[in-house]
């Protein structure tokens, strides 16, 4: 393998390569997808901060019944920034960061398609970022509504709703001008021999997210817009009292709501097909099956939307149809279980940090899932939707599924992107401590959920405070813990041991066989030959 | 074509269908709106009525009613000899009294079932027997009892009998 890996690229490492500015000039203009990646990387790590801080927050107060630490409204407020922050600032863009990095290397691209816009995209995040975050600061404060932003409460919101609604609209285009490239650079710049089904699957669980999102970011966009107009505008789509309907809006939204769940969870499905069969050394098990799965979980996404609106008054045949609908989906998430079990079955496994977290991720998703289908039969969901038990069954998915997913990529591939070796004892000490206090955080939230427990509330009954604390206590160690993981990273590149040329023997993707460790900042300049 | 083309020819397609999306998210809104309208689902335009989710549809009780008066000039009875409800469901049935007496008579109505302890599951919203009744000279009333069956009725009890009887209230000739 050291035969091939080299050269396309390395003579260029000595100059010029940063596109002759240095500093913070340097990251502003940059066009190359090794420096956006790494941008958004650290740009999502900086918003899982944030996030994690309200995330800390919530908790406070919910440590004990009664009002300790904050107001109701500025609780919900948090709630709704801690919601809105997680989903479009930390966990899209670190699979975008992800996706930058690994899809040109993967199919032996010398770069993204549109490297320009690529700068554009990244560099339009720090801007909705920002507008998030300064909501907090304007007369009423950021929008307390949640972060689905239901009509009508959106219309009694004040100023920091509008900030929000640009934020959403400026996210959207960065998002959408991303998946464009993404799409182009998959479709278009493959190296020869590398057809589709030779792809990692990596890149083709990337490839259907970003049609997701070319799909229904718009569609949110639009959403939004309308309530904008009616907040500002005199338009009534969302005020019955002009003849609109706030119903409306929640199906508009989660035609949006649901595929965006699997915007979330497919690049995670991605990276741990690269990771488990690397760690158990066999190539992944039914990848065609895989592709066909993913297909048609992206498929479906866009029938089940109103599984989130049982108890709106949808007559009994729409709640049949979307409860068959949802249900229907486990069919090819089941399939891709399936397939990860059988790719580690009679493997030689090993256990390293990256493949931690791949089980980890595993066994979480997997009871996530389970939830999602209790949730989605109608008479039990009647029951606890707006409970705990959903925010239970969503961080299931989205922290030990998509994050975990995260966490296991980026132990997996620093070696590559630094060229240094993370300290392994730390990263799996990392592992467990999140691991525990995540359960601990959200297994007793389905306790709750069961009693009756409601979601979005600062106060609760006495008898749920047992559980509350537990949740409170993990959420407070989980939060620590991700600092022994920002120390991990920034110790390996500081001062990590090199790497080894391939540091994972399983690990078969261009990146690994056909590139030296770390990657040259220009690959692929001349196309690889792939058999 | 070159790759730049190419891609560039790629760039310009998705990027209509995001903008289509964008105008697919508006055309959501009449056609919600014809959708509720063809299939008469949109409650918030249709005037909301209490429907009462406490009926027990499986089983029937009769209400038989009776009635009687102790020694007072009155013709005293229900306008239906009977009637079958289901536990739970809100059921009213009349009562007519005539004074034959030519002058005001005051009464008072007492219930009794059969069988007797059914008397805790009969559940009597409105009744005239809550109140005296008092008749002018040869005036006729109707006189409603409206009821709920508790769906908690033992099994074994398929009929009840409500039975009241009139009595007159001593000294209060109708003057009151
Ligand atoms: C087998 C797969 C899944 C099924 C059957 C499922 C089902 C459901 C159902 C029925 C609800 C609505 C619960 C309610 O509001 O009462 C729900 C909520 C939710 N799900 Fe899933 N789900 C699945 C996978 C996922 C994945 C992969 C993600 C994200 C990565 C996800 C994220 C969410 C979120 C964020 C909510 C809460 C939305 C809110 O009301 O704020 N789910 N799920
Ligand atoms: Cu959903």
């Amino acid at each position: 393998m050291s035969a091939v890996a080299d050269t396309h690229g390395h003579a260029h490492d000595a100059h010029g390569h940063h596109g002759g500015y240095s500093g913070i000039m340097r990251w502003i203009t940059t066009t190359n997808h090794k420096d956006i990646g790494t941008m958004y990387l650290w740009f999502s790590f900086v918003m899982f901060s944030i996030g994690g801080l309200m995330a800390v927050m919530i908790r406070m107060e919910l440590f004990s019944p009664g009002l300790q630490f904050f107001n109701p409204e500025f609780f919900n407020q948090l709630t709704t920034m801690h919601g809105l922050i997680m989903v479009f600032g930390a966990i899209m863009p670190v699979f975008v960061g992800f996706a930058n990095w690994l899809i040109p290397m993967q199919i032996g691209a010398p770069d993204m398609a549109f490297a320009r816009l690529n700068n554009w995209s990244f560099w339009l995040l720090p801007f909705a970022a920002s507008l998030l975050v300064l909501s907090f600061f304007m007369p009423g404060g950021a929008p307390g509504v949640g972060w689905t932003m239901y009509a009508p409460l959106t219309a009694q919101m004040g100023m920091g709703m509008d900030f929000t609604i640009f934020a959403i609209h400026i996210l959207g285009m960065s998002s959408i001008l991303g998946s464009i490239n993404i799409i182009t650079t998959i479709l278009n710049m493959r190296a020869p021999g590398m057809t589709l089904m030779k792809m990692p699957l990596f890149c083709w669980t990337w490839l259907i997210t970003a049609y997701l999102l070319v799909a229904v970011m718009p569609v949110l966009a639009g959403a939004v817009t309308m309530t904008l107009t009616d907040r500002h505008f005199g338009t009534t789509f969302f005020n019955a009292a002009g003849g609109g309907d706030p119903v409306l809006y929640q199906h508009i939204f989660w035609f949006f709501g649901h595929p965006e769940v699997y915007i979330i969870a497919l690049p995670g499905f991605g990276v741990i097909s690269q990771v488990i069969p690397a760690f158990s050394r066999k190539p992944l098990f039914g990848y065609a099956s895989m592709v066909y799965a993913t297909s048609a979980i992206a498929i479906l996404s866009f029938i089940v939307w109103a599984h989130h609106m049982y108890t709106v008054g949808m007559p009994v045949t729409g709640q049949l149809f979307f409860m068959y609908a949802t249900t229907l989906i486990a069919v090819p998430t089941g399939v891709k279980v399936f397939n990860w079990v059988t790719t580690m079955w009679k493997g030689s496994l090993t256990f390293e940090t990256p493949m931690l977290f791949a089980c980890g991720f595993l066994f979480m998703f997997t009871l996530g899932g389970f939830t999602g289908l209790v949730l989605a039969l109608v008479p039990v969901d009647i029951q606890l939707q707006d409970t705990y038990y959903v925010v239970a069954h969503f961080h299931y998915v989205m922290v030990a599924g998509a994050l975990f997913a995260a966490f296991a990529g980026i132990y997996f591939w620093l070696p590559k992107w630094t060229g240094k070796m993370y300290n392994e004892t730390l990263g799996k000490i990392h592992f467990w401590l999140t691991m525990i206090f995540f359960n601990m955080i959200f297994f007793v939230q389905h306790f709750l959920g069961l009693a009756g427990m409601p979601r979005r509330i600062p106060d609760y009954n006495l008898m749920f405070e047992t559980w509350n604390k537990i949740s409170s206590l993990g959420a407070f160690g989980m939060g620590l813990a991700q600092l022994l993981f920002l120390y991990i990273v920034v110790s390996c590149i500081r001062n990590g041991k090199p790497a080894a040329q391939l540091p994972w023997e399983g690990a078969d993707s261009l990146e690994w066989t056909h590139l030296p460790t770390p990657a040259p900042y220009h690959s692929f300049e001349t196309p690889p030959v792939v058999k | 074509m070159s790759l730049e083309q190419q891609n560039r020819r790629l760039f310009t397609r998705l990027a209509i269908v995001a903008v289509a999306m964008f105008g697919f998210g508006f055309a959501l809104v009449p056609f919600y709106n014809q959708l509720c309208a063809a299939l008469g689902i949109n409650s918030v335009e249709r005037a909301e009525s209490a429907v009462n989710t406490q009926v027990d549809r499986s089983r029937t009780v009769v209400i038989e009613l009776d009635s009687n008066t102790h020694n007072l000039p009155w013709r005293f009875r229900p306008l239906v000899s009977h009637v079958s409800v289901h536990p739970g469901e809100l059921t009213t049935v009349e009562y007519e009294v005539v004074n034959v007496r030519a002058a005001p008579v005051t009464g008072q109505a007492v219930p009794s079932y059969g069988p007797q302890y059914a008397a805790e599951y009969f559940k009597k919203v409105e009744c005239f027997c809550f109140t005296q009744q008092t008749l002018a000279a040869g005036e006729v009333r109707r006189m409603p009892v409206t009821f709920v069956v508790d769906p908690k009725l033992p099994k074994s009890i398929s009929s009840i009998a409500l039975s009241y009887t009139f009595f007159e209230v001593a000294g209060r000739g109708g003057q009151s």
